[in-house]
C-alpha cells in the first residue's frame, strides 16, 4: 500500500486561512520541537508581527521517560511572553496519539495560566490515545500503522513530509 | 571487571563517578541537556516531573553545604523526593560499614545515591554493589574526583567562551589535594582545549602532574600570560600550618589572584572558583567581586548541570 502525502506549502496555506480571523492580535503561537517549530515559524511569518512566537521541547514532560530516558538532544524551551490569560495556539507537525500535546500542555501550564489553548497541526493521522482534538488542521491523512510520518526541512528551508517504517515503539505526536 | 563502571553494557551512563574514562559525547550531552534546565530555572514554576516518585538520597560522609544544597535543589526541581543523610553523625559512628548503610537505604527503595566521602573510591565501591536500577553520583571522594563540579565548570566556560578549542585555561592553587582540579583537567582534555596550565608552589603539585598533559608553572605571572580562563582553587586552612606552606600571607603574595596579576591574563579572561572562597588567601576581594568574576553564575549553573546528570542517569533504557 502506498500513501501519497500532501504538499506542505498547500497545507500551510490552508492552515493560515483557518487561523487568520480566528485569533486575537495578541495570541501567542508556540511550536513544539522539532517539526512544530518549523511550522510555527511559517505561521508566525504569515500572521504578522503582533502575534508572538515561542518554542517548547517536551522532553522533560514525556510520559515514556521511565521506559526510554531522555532521547536525543533536548532544546531549551523559550516562551518570551507572558502566557497568563493569553490565547495560545500550540503547533505540531504530525498529530497522532496526542501524547506530545498532553506533555506540551503540562509544560505550558508551568509558565502560567493561559486564557485559551488551541491546537494547530499540519497533518492529522488519527490514532488518538487521549481526548485531544485540533482546532486547525492542514489535512487528514491515512497512514498504515507500521509507518511514521515526519516533517523534513531541506537546507533551502523548504519543508516536506515523508514516510518511513516504524522501527521501534516510538512515541509520536 | 568492567573498565568503566559508570557505563552500562550498551555504553549508556548509569553512574557518574569520574570524568576520567567518560566519552566526549557523554560530556557534551550532559552540557547540552543542562542548557535546557537553565531555561527551566527562569520560569515561574521551576520544576519538571521527570523524577516524580523517585527517591534521591544525599549521602554525605563529609561536610558540605553548597554541593549538598545544589544537589538537593536539583533533585527537587526534578520532582524527586530527597532525603539528606549526614552519615558521619549516625550509622558510621555506631560502627556500621559503608555497604551495610547503603544496603539498608536501598531497602528503603532508594533510586539514586549522591555520595560524598573522604575516602577516594567510596562512590565506586557503592556503585559496584547496588542493584542495576540504582544510580550513584560522586559528589566528591577524597583526592580522587568531583565530576559534577568539573561539569558545571565546563558549562560555565562554554557559556562565556562558546567553544573549547583555542582556549588556554589556568588552574591555580593546591593541585596536590584537589579532586576538583583532577576532574577539571580530565574534562578540559576531553573537550579539547588548546592548553591546560597548572600554577602552584612545588609543594602543592603532585609528582606525576605532567602525565596529565598539562603545563606546569610555579610562577603565577608567567602562568597567567594570555590565559582565557583562570580557575582559582580553595586553599584549605589545614595545609597552611604544616610544612607545605609558610603562611597565608606568603601564599597570597605569590599565588593570590589580585587585579595586578589578573592583568597578565587575556583582557576578556573569566575568573572562576569552586567555593568556598578564602578572600585574601587565594583571591582578592576586588577580583572575586570584579567584572571578570563568574563565581556566582557557577553556582546557578551547578543546579542545571546536576539536574542534567540526574535525569540522564534515572531515565529508562531504550
Amino acid at each position: 500500500m502506498t500513501t501519497r502525502l500532501p504538499d506542505v506549502e498547500q497545507l500551510l496555506e490552508g492552515l493560515i486561512q483557518q487561523i487568520r480571523g480566528n485569533i486575537k492580535p495578541d495570541t501567542g503561537i508556540i511550536g513544539i520541537y522539532t517539526g512544530g517549530v518549523w511550522v510555527a515559524e511559517r505561521l508566525h511569518a504569515a500572521l504578522g508581527n503582533d502575534v508572538q512566537m515561542g518554542t517548547i521541547d517536551i522532553a522533560f514532560y514525556r510520559d515514556d521517560y521511565d521506559r526510554r530516558g531522555l532521547q536525543g538532544s533536548v532544546k531549551p524551551s523559550d516562551i518570551p511572553f507572558d502566557v497568563n490569560d493569553r490565547d495560545i495556539v500550540l503547533v505540531d507537525d504530525v498529530l497522532y496519539t496526542g501524547r506530545t500535546i498532553r506533555a506540551a500542555m503540562n509544560e505550558l501550564f508551568d509558565y502560567g495560566r493561559p486564557g485559551r489553548v488551541m491546537l494547530a497541526a499540519l497533518v492529522d493521522r488519527g490514532g488518538r490515545q487521549l481526548p485531544i482534538e485540533p482546532q486547525f488542521v492542514g489535512a487528514q491523512v491515512t497512514v498504515p500503522d507500521d509507518q511514521l510520518v515526519s516533517l523534513q526541512r531541506a537546507d533551502s528551508g523548504s519543508l516536506q513530509l515523508s514516510l518511513r517504517p516504524r522501527t521501534e515503539d516510538k512515541l509520536q505526536s | 571487571m568492567n573498565q568503566h563502571p559508570q557505563l552500562d553494557s550498551t555504553g549508556r551512563l548509569t553512574h557518574l563517578l569520574s570524568i576520567e574514562g567518560l566519552p566526549r559525547e557523554i560530556v557534551v550531552d550532559i552540557l547540552d541537556t543542562a542548557r535546557s534546565f537553565v531555561s527551566v530555572a527562569e520560569r515561574d514554576i521551576k520544576k519538571v516531573p521527570l523524577l516524580r516518585g523517585k527517591s534521591v538520597f544525599n549521602l554525605f560522609f563529609e561536610p558540605s553545604t553548597r554541593t549538598r544544597t545544589t544537589f538537593e535543589i536539583a533533585a527537587k526541581r526534578l520532582s524527586a523526593d530527597v532525603i539528606n543523610l549526614n552519615v558521619g553523625a549516625s550509622s558510621q559512628s555506631k560502627g556500621e560499614t559503608l555497604l551495610d548503610t547503603v544496603a539498608n537505604l536501598s531497602a528503603m527503595h532508594a533510586d539514586m545515591f549522591v555520595v560524598r566521602h573522604s575516602q577516594s573510591g567510596a562512590p565506586n565501591l557503592i556503585a559496584r554493589h547496588v542493584a542495576p536500577n540504582i544510580h550513584v553520583i560522586n559528589a566528591g571522594d577524597g583526592r580522587h574526583a568531583h565530576p559534577t563540579q568539573a561539569l558545571l565548570d565546563m558549562f560555565t566556560i562554554r557559556h562565556y567562551k562558546k567553544e573549547f578549542p583555542g582556549l588556554r585555561v589556568a588552574i591555580v592553587g593546591d593541585i596536590l589535594h584537589s579532586r576538583v582540579a583532577r576532574s577539571q583537567i580530565h574534562a578540559l582534555t576531553t573537550l579539547g582545549v588548546a592548553e591546560v596550565r597548572v600554577i602552584a608552589p612545588a609543594t602543592l603539585l603532585p609528582a606525576d602532574v605532567s602525565r596529565l598533559g598539562v603545563h606546569v608553572f610555579t610562577d603565577m605571572v608567567t602562568g597567567l600570560k594570555g590565559a582565557d580562563v583562570v580557575i582559582m582553587l580553595r586553599l584549605q586552612n589545614e595545609r597552611m600550618t604544616g610544612e607545605l606552606l609558610p603562611s597565608a600571607q606568603e601564599y597570597f603574595k605569590n599565588y593570590g589572584l589580585t587585579s595586578e596579576k589578573l592583568a597578565h591574563a587575556d583582557p576578556q579572561a573569566i575568573v572562576m572558583h569552586p567555593g568556598p572562597m578564602n578572600r585574601g588567601v587565594e583571591i582578592d576581594s576586588s577580583v572575586a567581586d570584579g567584572l571578570q568574576s563568574v563565581i556566582l553564575p557557577q553556582v546557578t549553573f551547578g543546579i542545571a548541570v546536576r539536574m542534567a546528570v540526574m535525569s540522564i542517569l534515572a531515565g529508562g533504557q531504550p
